[in-house]
């Protein structure tokens, strides 16, 4: 839960901008355990980019502690949670699980994930570990 | 010694699934077009058509991304370490 709640949290903290960010966890788990905020360098309400140097930094870090990006999570702030061409032209980690976050609504948030591999986009459930 | 270069697991097929492979040359271009001899198809993943660093990829001389020093003409020597990132990006449009 805790996960999910920071997801969203820092979605709606950056809306109308579009939020991302990581969460690693253990490689070859495909458990995601620590919540990574990251700076959307693009400052826009309807794009999003890694800082390189804040990536750099992260992907270092993660390696140093064997971990991998288990998650990478976006905000949609006026459409819904559902890739975009650009977000299926961007996709670059085959084995990630892409988290989107849709804040359109103010009192409901959307929630969904996605494998996107070799430009195919399909949707997986969500479960909620404790 | 050599240049070191670190690859990220979406253009490991290049390499045979190592993350990490040796190369030389002098400036960066060079060293790309010097893994190319042992991991076919890597160049063009980093580099496009018009000789430039391709937009989705990052690519760091040490602590340094080479967009904020001289891209491909960046000089290299023995001991660097290079790493690739793909850049991670994209929005509602």
């Amino acid at each position: 839960m805790v996960v999910v709640d920071a997801i969203v949290a820092h979605a709606r903290r950056d809306h109308p901008d579009e939020a991302c960010g990581v969460v690693a966890g253990p490689a070859g788990r495909d458990l995601p355990t620590r919540v990574i905020a990251m700076d959307n360098a693009a400052r826009s309400m309807t794009f999003y980019e890694f800082d390189s140097m804040e990536q750099l930094r992260v992907w270092r870090e993660m390696d140093d502690n064997d971990e991998e990006p288990v998650v990478i999570y976006h905000s949609h702030t006026a459409t819904e949670a559902y890739p975009s061409r650009t977000d299926i032209s961007y996709a670059s980690e085959p084995q990630a699980h892409y988290v989107l976050v849709s804040t359109r609504e103010e009192d409901t948030t959307e929630f969904r994930s996605y494998r996107i591999t070799d430009g195919v986009v399909t949707e997986e459930p969500v479960s909620v570990v404790e | 010694m050599a240049i070191e270069v670190r690859i990220p697991t979406i253009l490991r097929t290049y390499t045979d699934g190592a993350k990490q492979v040796e190369g030389s040359g002098s400036t960066l271009g060079e060293l790309f077009t010097d893994l190319e001899q042992r991991h076919g198809g890597l160049r063009e993943r980093l580099v496009d058509n018009g000789g430039g660093l391709r937009r989705f990829v990052n690519v760091y001389l040490n602590d340094e991304d080479v967009r904020f020093l001289s891209g491909l003409d960046t000089p290299v020597k023995d001991g660097d370490t290079v790493t690739v990132l793909p850049a991670v990006a994209g929005g509602a449009l």
